[in-house]
């Protein structure tokens, strides 16, 4: 790079803020490269798709793996620019050359003091921050400012890369089997390359308002692909249901964006916001409007209490789009907002040395509530959604108490185990042509054995178990409460104990309900052929195509649907090992602990808070994992032991106790009756807010309309016509008859005939209303 | 500056009209060569328009009026023809060209009855003259005459061409876009009367360019007000701004489809093209005191219309509703009198034209296949005609503000840019206008989404379920739709095409002591009534 280009680019770029830079690796410059690719996908195999041998999947697939690819060699670039940009720029300092890939806008040395400001949890590694790379372009201008559109990545950004393309690869595949022969094949490819590059624009958005573009354009995929069967009334209402839930929440987005951009000094810049919020150069209230109605926006779009309610109806979508779009990346866009603004965050709601805040509050309120409304599903897929807000839940709540690295974490584990639990409850729907548990399922694990085994390790996972994925980002959000000062663990951001009792017991609750699932779906005995006659009528449509044998055995599929089964439950087992907690391993093993949090989290960066990490605690591990246990323990002992010995006895395959406590305690009774009708919210949702919109609300405003406004405006005309006939008359019969007959135009209808071009009438027309309004102004000028 | 281009915006604003002149001495009979006349001469301008605008145009100087022309013309009443285009214009004169080819196009092979085309032809070139001219007009009286223009041809298009209820509907259009009218001459008199130049010396002019220089200077502020409240009456009955609006369901709805498309793509502009040329740049003052009043109206607008859309039970009224609240966002952009909200409304107008241009087109061609427009017996419209569904849903999505498509930059940056409205506009009041804008979008969705649902999913009702007239868009459809389309795609992805063009000539409208902040404003020595209200940040 030769110098002038570097003053050139240095110019365009204005001076850059700590914590980032427009240099770097050319991938990580570069990375608007990723969403650009699915998009191009999705126009090709919107307009070309139908032509091909594979109907467009071959082109969403190699636009994914090509991604895919893209996204691992970002992440290694990421690794290597994690580690060394700092030193690079020591040796700038030092007035070495600049080598090529680092050739940078140089950052002085006041900046360079915050960014080696003190990095705690790092315990002796090189002891530099986060660098994240940039890039940026105009996107529009306005009073003279322009607006920018850029690629913003940092450790958050590439860890995200990577899981959304991942899972969407694993996903392309699975649906080349699964939704085989399906009426929409080519657009449900089409609509998967788009929701990608949606997402991936979401995941590398440098400004705010191409965050709240990318954020609504996922949510039109999403909308997209849970109406797929939009033949069906109940799939186009999920997906207007949806859509419209998450406009509601946007309302936030938008309110909260604007009051940041106004309060940054007119800008959409997330780093600058950010930097700016903890500088204390924004007033406090502003932030703490802001990141409410953020909130709002959060909650709808995560799921959250209580603006979750469409995404269980989401399930009516394809599995393997519930498993991307519902459960792995799309509903985990806002947790990657918090994230993103986390400076607005943490000032806004004083995260640091507080006990409660509304964002913890929330993720805790969601965590416990949902995780109950999973008892009562006999949907296989409601069960997952509703774990999924559940496990939501403790995301937004990580990151209200402060632990950043563990919500992240946790949103990176939770990928690839709940994704892998929905395709695998697609792999058994996909068999018995149903999603509901207890007609079509049970015994499944003597026909469907990978399936089987791979979801046991998914729920391992979910469930927390050592040492599945899970169990080790819920220790870190537990241990990140700052709670458990009782048994030796020491604190985070602040003294959060009701959500370490909450995530505790959230724990036991997945524990149970995840046990319900497997008893339920994988053994007693197969009950779908005594239904059979149903069928038609409760299926999804996984089994569109496959209608025609019906009647067969449940079997295991194709490599298709099996090795991402597989490949998932590698990941849920193993991928929680990428952040060991300090202590847990010694000697020459010690370098791998956190490494999650050495490379993805934005340390010492200014547009970073400079966040406390707990201590993790061997007593609170193994705490939470017996209460875990607990819950798996209970729900063992009333399915496998009371139902099992019950339907023996009984010689039938049962799901429930025939009298179960829910039939004869008035107070549990009333309770499941409350989760059975889902807290009543979706009453309160559809029928009275929506519905009274759409009703009477709507049809007053209407009737006020033509009633009111159109009545005195039809009264005054009708005065004035009455009044003015003559005039009115005059004007009618010449002045349009006479341009139709200027024209020529003989309309047989209006039964003009042809007559003398009489264009002279127009000036007169013109001329009268001239004189009329002189004579008003001149009145107008007298009373003035 | 370029002189030698003075003769093209008048080129531009007449050949349609001597192309009807042309057609007027061609016998009704030979239809075809009407049609290719009316074709050659609006595809033929918009791409002679379009390609000279583009190369001669001076983008980096778009804040400046350019291919000026300015002669005498009434001298009895010192009313000149000045022609002239900055960039404020220049999109909304683009949008023109481009449409009214797409209409002749579409009508092609389905005139609306009674047939007739070479009146109808006729019709359309002579409204393109009008709308041309009213963008160009640089003389408040050459506005008017335009503005009028326009006003006949598209009254005998919705009476003779239209709906069964047609007459109804025209003479309402007429009327009171007329009553409009009468009060916005008389705002135009009075300037003409009262303008006098700081040395008390009377302005006589109509010019705008002088005219908004002099900026209300010694007018008191009572005449300001109703001055301006005349022009409020006249550009936004056009708009139309709640309450005036109750004539345009009824004109759309009887309106041929073509008529529909040019009223919602350009006529409705003529009105907010008129606040942001004349009523704001020339009585700044007037304009703030003013301003949270069509601001309220605005936002009133975009519920009001938003629900009274979500009672409708036909499909082309809805669409026709839906305009009343996106017109409630282009005002209150205009409302908030800053560069931000102007901008955004200048977007904004070509958005909608665009979007509510094509959901009209659709709407049409539903109509012509369906021969009803009831949103309960349609359906499965994707089933029978898919392209045309999808169609459909890209024009719900473009116009329920999805970001990445042209409707996001109408919607986005207005309310956006009510957060901190113009000096001497109160905060407060403009904060809640934004949240209720913002509770608009909700709606918005919610009526669009619910068309979506009961038109194009589900599957056909038994009605329609095999009627061999339900066929997909046709060759003529697609050509008239497609550069609409790819301009929603485009604009979406590339707003600047239209900010960075409006931006300068928006910003050079605009009094500056309506954006001047602290050491400037104070240099400025502005009139009380910009009494700057401390941003709060």
């Amino acid at each position: 790079m030769s110098l002038s280009s570097l003053l050139l680019f240095a110019a365009d770029a204005g001076p850059a803020l700590p914590g980032y830079t427009f240099a770097g690796p050319w991938i990580l410059r570069n990375v608007w490269l990723l969403p650009l690719i699915p998009a191009l996908s999705f126009l090709a195999i919107l307009f070309f798709g139908k032509r091909l041998p594979f109907k467009g999947a071959e082109i969403g697939i190699a636009s994914v793996l090509s991604i895919l690819a893209l996204a691992i060699v970002a992440n290694i670039a990421w690794f290597d620019h994690r580690d060394n940009y700092e030193s690079e720029k020591a040796e700038d300092a030092a007035g070495l050359l600049l080598s090529d890939e680092y050739a940078t806008v140089a950052i002085d040395g006041e900046p360079d003091s915050l960014l080696l400001s003190a990095d705690a949890g790092e315990g002796g590694e090189a002891a530099h921050g986060s660098t994240a790379v940039r890039n940026e372009a105009t996107w529009f201008q306005s009073g003279g400012q322009e607006f920018k559109v850029g690629t913003l990545v940092d450790g958050q950004a590439v860890m995200m890369l990577f899981v959304v393309t991942f899972i969407s690869t694993l996903v392309h595949v699975f649906s080349t089997e699964y939704v085989a022969g399906d009426r929409r094949y080519t657009h449900y490819f089409a609509f998967l390359s788009l929701f990608t590059a949606s997402m991936l624009l979401l995941v590398v958005s440098a400004s705010t308002i191409q965050f709240i573009t990318a954020w609504e354009l996922v949510g039109v995929c999403s909308f997209a692909l849970i109406g797929h069967w939009w033949e069906e009334k109940p799939n186009s209402d999920a997906a207007l249901k949806a859509f419209l839930t998450n406009r509601v929440g946007d309302i936030g987005l938008l309110v909260g964006m604007i009051i940041l951009f106004f309060s940054a000094g007119q800008t959409f810049d997330i780093v600058k916001i950010n930097t700016m919020a903890l500088a204390g150069e924004i007033p406090q209230r502003n932030l703490t409007i802001a990141a409410l109605c953020l909130m709002a926006a959060v909650m709808s779009k995560s799921g959250q209490f209580i603006l979750h309610t469409w995404l269980p109806d989401a399930m009516a979508g394809p599995t393997p789009v519930s498993a991307l779009i519902h459960a792995a990346t799309m509903v985990v866009a806002g947790v990657y907002m918090i994230a993103r603004l986390y400076g607005v965050f943490f000032v806004g709601f004083s995260i640091e040395g507080s006990p409660v805040n509304p964002m913890a509050l929330i993720g805790m309120f969601t965590l416990i509530f949902a995780g109950l409304l999973a008892f009562v599903q006999d949907d296989i897929k409601k069960v997952l959604a509703y774990s999924t807000v559940s496990q939501l839940g403790y995301m937004v709540m990580a990151l209200g108490v402060g632990a950043w690295t563990a919500g992240m974490f946790h949103l990176f584990t939770h990928a690839f185990f709940k994704a892998g639990l929905f395709l695998g409850a697609g792999s058994v729907a996909h068999s018995v042509h149903s999603f509901d548990m207890k007609k079509d399922m049970g015994g499944m694990r003597k026909f469907m054995p990978t399936t089987y085994k791979t979801f046991i390790i998914c729920t391992l996972a979910l469930v927390g178990i050592f040492p599945f994925a899970g169990f080790w980002s819920k220790d870190e959000i537990l241990v990140g409460t700052g709670g458990w000062g009782l048994f030796g663990g020491t604190g985070g951001n602040g003294n959060y104990t009701l959500m370490l009792i909450g995530g505790i017991f959230g724990a036991a609750l997945t524990g149970a309900y995840m046990t319900r699932v497997i008893y339920l779906t994988f053994f007693g005995e197969f009950r779908h052929v005594a239904h059979h006659d149903d069928h038609a009528v409760d299926h999804g449509h996984a089994d569109d195509a496959h209608d025609a044998h019906a009647n067969h055995d449940p079997h295991e599929h194709g490599p298709a649907i099996t090795i991402p089964l597989i490949l998932l439950a590698g990941f849920a087992t193993l991928i929680g090992l990428v952040n060991l907690p300090p202590g847990f391993i010694t000697g020459n093993l010690e370098s791998w602990q956190e490494r999650f949090f050495h490379f993805y989290e934005p340390s010492a960066a200014a547009y970073f808070p400079a966040i406390a990490h707990g201590t993790p605690s061997y007593t609170l591990a193994i705490f939470a994992s017996v209460v875990g246990l607990l819950g798996v323990g209970l729900a063992y002992f009333y399915y496998f032991v009371l139902v099992d010995r019950k339907s023996k006895a009984m010689g039938e395959s049962l799901t429930e106790l025939p009298n179960g406590p829910t039939s004869k305690f008035g107070i549990l009774k009333a309770g499941h009756t409350l989760l059975v009708e889902k807290y009543y919210l979706d009453h309160l949702y559809t029928d009275v807010i929506a519905g009274g919109t759409k009703g009477p609300l709507a049809k007053a405003v209407y009737w006020f309309n033509q009633n009111v406004l159109d009545a005195t405006v039809d009264g005054v005309g009708r005065t004035s016509v009455i009044a003015g006939k003559a005039v009115y008359e005059h004007i009618d019969q010449t002045v349009i008859d006479g341009a139709v007959n200027l024209s020529g135009v003989v309309s047989s209808e209006t039964g003009a005939g042809l007559r003398k071009t009489q264009n002279g009438k127009i000036q007169q027309y013109a001329a009268y209303l001239f004189a009329g309004a002189t004579l008003l102004a001149g009145v107008l000028i007298f009373v003035i | 500056m370029n002189y030698d281009n003075d003769w093209f915006l008048s080129v531009l604003t007449f050949t349609p009209l001597v192309g009807a002149l042309v057609m007027m001495l061609i016998p009704k009979a030979d239809e075809a060569l009407h049609k290719a006349i009316a074709l050659a001469v609006s595809g033929g301008l918009f791409l002679f328009g379009t390609f000279y605008m583009l190369t001669e145009f001076d983008f980096d100087n778009s804040g400046a009026m350019q291919f000026n022309f300015d002669t005498n013309w009434i001298n009895v009443i010192n009313s000149r023809y000045i022609v002239g285009v900055d960039g404020m214009a220049l999109p909304l004169i683009l949008l023109t060209l481009l449409v009214v080819p797409l209409c002749v196009i579409y009508s092609w092979d389905h005139f609306p009855e009674p047939a007739n085309p070479k009146a109808f032809l006729i019709l359309i070139l002579i409204l393109e003259t009008g709308m041309i001219g009213t963008f160009v007009a640089e003389d408040l009286i050459l506005f008017f005459v335009f503005f009028e223009v326009v006003l006949l041809p598209m009254f005998f298009m919705i009476a003779v061409w239209g709906g069964p209820d047609r007459r109804y509907a025209s003479l309402k259009f007429f009327l009171f876009t007329l009553f409009g009218s009468a009060l916005m001459i008389l705002a135009f008199l009075s300037l003409f009367f009262l303008a006098e130049d700081p040395s008390g010396v009377a302005l006589r002019t109509f010019d705008i360019q002088a005219l908004t220089e002099w900026g209300g200077a010694n007018l008191t502020r009572s005449a300001g007000l109703l001055i301006f409240g005349g022009m409020f009456m006249g550009f936004g009955i056009k708009v139309p701004m709640f309450p005036f609006h109750t004539w345009l369901p009824d004109a759309h709805t009887q309106a041929p489809t073509v008529g529909s498309v040019i009223l919602a793509a350009v006529l409705l502009k003529l009105g907010t093209y008129g606040f942001i040329r004349i009523a704001i740049p020339i009585l700044p003052q007037a304009a703030v005191e003013w301003a949270p009043w069509i601001g309220l109206l605005a936002v009133i607008g975009i519920i009001y219309g938003a629900l009274g859309c979500l009672a409708q039970t036909d499909m082309k009224r809805l669409i026709a509703f839906s305009s009343v609240s996106h017109m409630g966002f282009v005002m209150l952009g205009i409302a908030t009198l800053t560069t931000f909200g102007i901008n955004a409304a200048v977007f904004g107008m070509v958005a909608h034209g665009l979007i509510t241009g094509i959901l009209f087109f659709v709407a049409g061609s539903v109509k012509d296949r369906y021969h009803t427009l009831e949103i309960e017996r349609l359906g499965g419209l994707l089933l029978q005609a898919p392209r045309m569904g999808w169609i459909l849903g890209f024009a719900t999505m473009a116009s329920l503000g999805l970001p990445g498509l042209a409707g996001f930059w109408g919607e986005f940056p207005a309310i956006l840019s009510a957060y901190n409205p113009a000096n001497g506009v109160s905060e407060t009041i403009f904060r809640t206008y934004m949240v209720i804008a913002a509770v608009g979008t909700v709606l918005a969705a919610g009526y669009l989404l619910w068309l979506l649902q009961r038109t194009a999913f589900g599957e056909p009702s038994e009605e329609f379920a095999n009627d061999p007239e339900i066929v997909d868009a046709s060759r003529f459809e697609y050509v008239a739709w497609a550069p609409m389309l790819v301009l929603i795609v485009v604009l979406g992805i590339f707003p600047n095409l239209i900010f960075k063009t409006s931006d300068p000539a928006v910003e050079k409208s605009l009094h500056p002591c309506l954006s001047a902040e602290g050491e400037e404003f104070i240099a400025l020595d502005c009139p009380a009534v910009f009494g700057v209200e401390v941003a709060g940040g």
